[in-house]
Parts: C-alpha cells; structure tokens; sequence
C-alpha cells in the first residue's frame, strides 16, 4: 500500500525527468550546431520577439506618427511634415493661459493632469501610510481589514467608476440621502470643482490599497529591536515616528511616489467613464485628449494624437529618470552606512 | 516520414479546400440597434439564406460608439464587415462599395432611395448606389402632455417659436415644480435643426462650412436656456468633448417638460414611459427663418474590403425590396426611405400615442429647409456638429464665453476640414 502511496508522489518527479531527457538530446544537437554562446539567443528570443512587437515597433510608429500627418493609417501613406503636429501643439500665446493656445484642450488637458497629479499623489500617500500603519499593528480583524483595503484594487477600472457614478449622478444615492435630510440635491459630477474632486477621490478610493501593501511591507521590515529600543529610553511615539519609522520606510514612500505619479499622469479609464471628461473640460486629462483627438474627433487626426503621446512619453521617461536617481541614491546612502 | 508528410499535406489541403468553401459565401454585417434594428435583421438574413443557400449572413451586433469610432479605425486598416449600419454617411464614403452591378436594377434604387442616396455619394457627380437607409429621421421635440394638463395650461399651437414653447414649458415647470422646462440632446446634429430655424445656413457663399448670424442667435438662446435653468446644465455642460450625451431618462422620469430628440425615440418612449404620463411628439417650433427638424438616419452600406461584392449587392437589394423593407420598417417602427413604401403608408403595429408620434414626424419630411437637406449630406458634417457640442458645452460649463465658444467652434470645422483635405 506505501509502495503505491510513493509511487504516486514520485510521479510528477518522474514525469519532469522524461520531459528532461525527451529534450535533452535535440538540445545537445543545437548547441552543436549552433554553438554554446549563441543557444542564449535562443532563449531570449521570443521574449525579444515579443517586446520588439508589442513595445518597440509600437513606439516607432508612434514617432513616424508623430511627424507626419494626414487622415491615412497605413504609416508609407502618411506625408512627412517634420514638427508640424509638435509646433500646432506649442502654439500658444501665454502657455499659463490655455484659452491663448491654439490647440487649448491639449494645455487644459495638461494643467488639469498637473492639477490631479499632485492633488492625488500627495493625499494617496498620507492616506496609504496611514492605513499601514494602523494596519501594522496588532489588533482584532486585522486581516479582515487588510482585505477590505485591498479589495477595490481587484476591481476593474470602469466598475469603479460605474459604482461610483451610480452613486453621485443626480438621481444617485448621495443626493438621495440628502434630499431624505431636508437638503437640496447637488451635482456632484455637473459642477467643476466637484466633480475634480471625485476624480481625484474614486482614484484613490481604487488604488490606495496597493501602496498600502507596499508601505506596509516596508514597515514589516523594520526591525522591532529598534522600537524596542527607542521605548526602553523613553523616546515619544511621535519622535519613534519621526526618527526610526520614516527614515527607514522612506525608500518604499519614493516607490509609491513614483509610481503613484507615474500612474496619475496616466489616468484615463476612472475619469473617463465617471465623468466624461466634463464638465466642460474640467476633468480632461493628457490621455483622455490623445484618445478623442485620434479616435473620437470627426477627422482622425492621428499624427496630432502621436505628437501629444509623445510629449506624455517624455514626461514619464523624466518621472522614471528621477526614481532611477532617487531609488540609486538611496542605495548608495544605505551602502555607505552598512559598510 | 515521407508517408506522414504527405498525409498531412493532404490534410492541410482538405482543410484549405473546406475553410474557403465556409469564407467564400459569408458576408458579415456589422449592426447596432436604435430599438430592434439588428434582430429584425437576423430574421431577414435567415429568410435570405434560405433562398440562397450559398450565402451566409452573419450580423455581428455592436453598441452605437464602437461605429463611430471603433469602424472608422477597422476600415482605415483594410479590414472591418462588408456591411455596416452607420450613421456618418458622407464621412465614411471612401471605404464604400458601388454595388450597381450587383443589383438586380438599378433603377428602382434610384427610383425609390434616390432622395438619400446622394448622403453616401463622395461628391455630386458621383452616382454609384452605395447602400440603404434601414431609417430615415427626423429630429423634433416630445412633450409631456400630463405636466401641461396638471397645471392646466394649453400646449403652444403648430406654429408657435421657441420662445414661446420656452415661456409654456417655463410655466408647466414651474407649476408642477418639475426641475427643468427643456432638454436637448447633447448632438450637434439636434442644435442644427433649431438652428436652421433661426436661419443658419452652415455654408457661405464659397461653400465652407460658417457660423453665421443665425447659428449665433440660437446658441445665445440655448446658452441662456443653459444657465438660467430652463434646462439642466448636467447634459450639455456635464460631460466632456464631443460625448453624444441623450436626455431621454430626463424626460422618462418626468424631470422635463419638453425633449428634443428625433423619431428614433419613439419605441422608447412607447415601451419605456408607457402609462406613466401622456406624451406627444410634436412639430418642430419655428425661429426667425422657418420651422424645421434635421432629416438624418442610419443605412447598410456595403463596404469595400468585402472578398464577397456580389453576394453583399444580392443581401442589400433583398432588404430594398420592397415588401421586405415595408415589413422591416413596420416591425422597427421607423420612418420609410423608400419612395414607394412612404407612398403605401407602413402598417405600424402600434399604440396610439406611439402612432399619433410616428404620423407627426412624417409630416415633419416635407417641412424640412433644404439648409438642413444639404448639411445632413454634407460628407463632413460632423466636422461641426463636434465642435456644437464640444465648445457650447464648455461654455455652459462656465468654462469660456459664450463669444469664446463660437469663435473656438468655426476654428475648429475649419481646421477639421484641413486635416480631412491633407
């Protein structure tokens, strides 16, 4: 009966080992053949295959794009017209007022994803820090709890945004429960500053979950001697905060910061299905702008959509820029300090 | 070896030989519906295989937007349905098939379609037959006549203005402490009939697209009608760039007296408000110039990427027939296109207020200005009709005047029509 039992737990061993030696013979011709260096190519290949495809070309399309114009798809049907679509972009009276600018949904777009991008981050990261460090201590349901701020990560974009709009439209659940006060409804999502601050609320509502996690990993690997010390001498919850929990999170905060940013300049679906953009342009973001100039316009103007991708591209590669320095830095201080 | 290899290239060739039998008589249609449009559809193309067995139709249902942005993409590639139900008849012209010598007679389609074929044609010397209007619309206002009665105020007469209906429907708001008077569709395409009637003429002299006097005139109404809360800023001013933006739940939950939309609404209306209160559709109000709507409408046009033109010509001219498009006209509740079924009357199995709201747009046909003809077949139409809605919205968002706006919306067409001439 224990022969059959090992038998059974051998199998998946033994089924491995086959497969191994079915390959190994074939492997051993190649790499005759084509000699062992080159056998690496062979393995990176198709995910160099795969990224050349789906990221490289797509990005060199986007460049071609970018510096040419017309209504055609076809990239050889497309006239070059240099830095025509970049230059119609630019062409702006005073670049602090976008109603000077020719192309004014684009600065609009630009100022009000500044506007999120700061307004976001900056709360999103109080906010997850102190989720995690409520988080991080011991209490009852405390699992339970960590689950519940997950759980809206695992949503999709527009569900949340659905939920969301559901909610605050005028006949939604909000404004009922203020009309059943004795209030008078209020357009959460007709009204400008509202509805940015919906926007930048449902954003955080969704995400702040994951940078919780982030942080609070982060704060899992302080070491408890160092509390421990800090209570033996006396030294004040604030100061434990100020002096042991900050410094040492601070490389998980700069990958939230970044990311946070990163994906704040990127926003599009949330806002897109909540409010539409509207009103007006008041919730308009950079992607949201690329999106309706190439697709939703009644001309497709795809060379213009190209050249604004193009600017967003280049704000993020700066973004990721500056956490390459930040996160090098602060390896470089913590080497010096371990050594 | 040598044995397996040539079983499995004769595999491969039975294979080959079975999948193009399966491709070469397959036409596939890409529909979305106004109501029943794409079922109804489907039961045309069963009754059309059985009649011709080597012909397969597949109708492959979508929401309105994946036409209008998701199509125009797919045929730019090359690729896409061999027919479609759009609504950007002129806008997508180059990608369309002239299906004359696919059609039984040719004749009978100028016979009977002549009126809207030109919407598809790319320009007036053109004369191909590029496919069928499965509707013909019209825009025009709904009103819900339960409100005017429970504050027993009478319904404006046939030729009554704008402003008057504003003054009525002001009244009956305020009466029956409905929030709003007035709602419009957000669609540059319903601003224009209004606009017309106030004496827009969409084009100067040398033919480009203008925003003249009576446009002006008329967005300074709606503008004002925007922010004096005769009408509810959240449908125009709510939304961003150029979201087509329907006010019909508005109007179904009794929050508006009057509705501008078009024809296509009716089986909503009848099937969606039913007994909650009495509607009707009435005449489009008049302006300084005229009273009009603007005609417009969807059609199966057949597409050029197609690998089957002559079974695509052979579909579209069984759904022209003439009592089959008298059925689907009947069953979809839709106004004819078609000369001859319009002449017969179509048979509409419907309530009385749906019927009285179909009969009152069908009058509205021979009323529409010419101005609102030549727009609705103007290949780039939408090249102001986006910009009407986009800019007029922001400035009842209070985000630029309304001068800004309209400044910003003939700057745009133009440049909309530059893009589309490079």
């Amino acid at each position: 009966m224990a022969s059959v039992r090992q038998r059974w737990l051998d199998a998946p061993a033994a089924a491995a080992r086959a497969a191994l030696d079915a390959v190994d013979w074939p492997m051993r011709a190649l790499q005759r053949a084509i000699g062992v260096p080159r056998i690496a190519w062979l393995f990176v290949g198709p995910n160099l295959l795969i990224l050349g495809l789906f990221t490289f070309l797509p990005i060199a399309v986007d460049f071609h794009f970018a510096f040419t114009s017309g209504v055609e798809l076809y990239p050889w049907r497309r006239p070059y017209t240099g830095a025509e679509n970049l230059a119609t972009l630019f062409e702006c009276g005073n670049f602090l007022d976008p109603s000077t600018c020719r192309k004014d949904l684009f600065w609009r777009s630009v100022y009000n994803t500044a506007l999120f991008a700061a307004v976001q981050v900056g709360l999103m990261i109080v906010f997850a820090l102190v989720t995690a460090l409520v988080l991080n201590r011991r209490f009852r349901g405390r699992g339970f709890f960590r689950g519940v701020f997950f759980y809206p990560v695992l949503l999709s974009p527009v569900v949340v945004a659905l939920i969301w709009k559901w909610m605050l439209q005028r006949e939604g659940v909000l404004n009922a429960v203020l009309v059943g006060a004795g209030a008078s409804p209020v357009g959460w999502l007709s009204d400008a500053t509202w509805a940015f601050f919906w926007c930048v609320f449902v954003s955080i509502w969704a995400h702040m979950g994951f940078y919780t996690l982030i942080l609070l990993a982060g704060l899992q690997a302080i070491p408890a001697d160092l509390y421990e010390a800090a209570e033996m001498d006396g030294t004040s919850p604030w100061r434990r905060f100020s002096r042991i929990t900050l410094p040492l999170l601070m490389p998980s905060l700069i990958v939230v910061f970044v990311l946070g940013l990163i994906r704040a300049v990127q926003v599009f679906d949330e806002v897109f299905v909540l409010t539409g953009g509207g009103p007006g342009s008041a919730t308009t973001f950079i992607v949201q702008f690329i999106y309706q100039t190439a697709f939703a316009e009644a001309i497709h103007q795809y060379g213009l959509a190209a050249a604004a991708s193009l600017v967003l591209a280049l704000s993020l590669f700066a973004l990721t820029l500056v956490q390459l320095r930040l996160t090098r830095r602060d390896s470089g201080v913590r080497g010096r300090g371990d050594a | 070896m040598s044995t397996m290899v040539r079983r499995l290239s004769l595999c491969a060739t039975i294979l080959s030989f079975t999948c193009g039998a399966v491709v070469a008589g397959e036409i596939r249609v890409e529909c979305y519906s106004d109501g029943n449009e794409c079922e109804v559809t489907q039961e045309f193309a069963k009754r059309f295989e059985a009649q011709n067995p080597d012909v397969k139709v597949a109708i492959d249902k979508v929401p309105y937007k994946a036409i209008l942005e998701q199509l125009p993409v797919q045929l730019a590639a090359g690729e896409g349905p061999d027919i479609a139900r759009v609504t950007d008849l002129g806008g997508l012209s180059k990608y369309y098939l002239d299906i004359t010598p696919y059609v039984k007679d040719p004749k009978y389609w100028e016979a009977n379609f002549g009126r809207t074929l030109a919407w598809m044609r790319s320009t007036p010397a053109d004369k191909g037959i590029y496919g069928m209007m499965t509707q013909l619309t019209v825009t025009g206002p709904y009103v819900n006549k339960t409100l005017f009665e429970q504050a027993a105020i009478a319904l404006p007469g046939p030729q009554a203005t704008w402003d008057q209906w504003a003054d009525a429907t002001r009244k009956v708001a305020k009466a029956t402490q409905v929030p709003f008077a007035m709602a419009w569709d957000r669609s540059g395409h319903r601003f224009a009939g209004a606009a017309i009637s106030m004496g827009a003429k969409y084009f100067d002299s040398a033919g480009n697209l203008t925003v003249d006097d009576g446009y002006k005139a008329m967005a300074k109404k709606f503008y004002d009608w925007n922010r004096d809360g005769t009408m509810p800023k959240e449908v125009w001013g709510g939304v961003g760039g150029a979201t087509y933006r329907d006010a019909f739940e508005e109007f179904a939950n009794g929050r508006v007296v009057l509705y501008l939309s078009g024809s296509w609404q009716i089986r909503r209306m009848d099937t969606q408000i039913g007994k909650n209160f009495d509607w009707v559709a009435i005449p489009n109000p008049c302006g300084t110039a005229t009273c009009t709507g603007i005609p417009g409408g969807a059609a199966f046009v057949a597409l050029k990427r197609t690998k089957n033109p002559k079974d695509v010509g052979r579909f579209l001219d069984y759904l022209a027939s003439e009592p089959v498009y008298a059925e689907y006209m009947a069953r979809t509740e839709n106004i004819p296109a078609h000369a001859g079924v319009a002449k017969k009357g179509v048979d509409y199995k419907l309530s009385p207020p749906a019927k009285a709201a179909i009969n009152t747009f069908v009058a509205e046909v021979p009323k529409l200005s010419p101005v609102a003809y030549r727009i609705q077949g103007y290949r780039l139409n939408r090249a102001i009709f986006n910009p009407t809605a986009a800019r007029l919205g922001q400035a009842i968002a209070g985000e630029m005047s309304l001068d800004d706006a309209l400044k910003r919306i003939a700057s745009d067409a133009d440049e909309q029509v530059k893009a589309a001439a490079k």
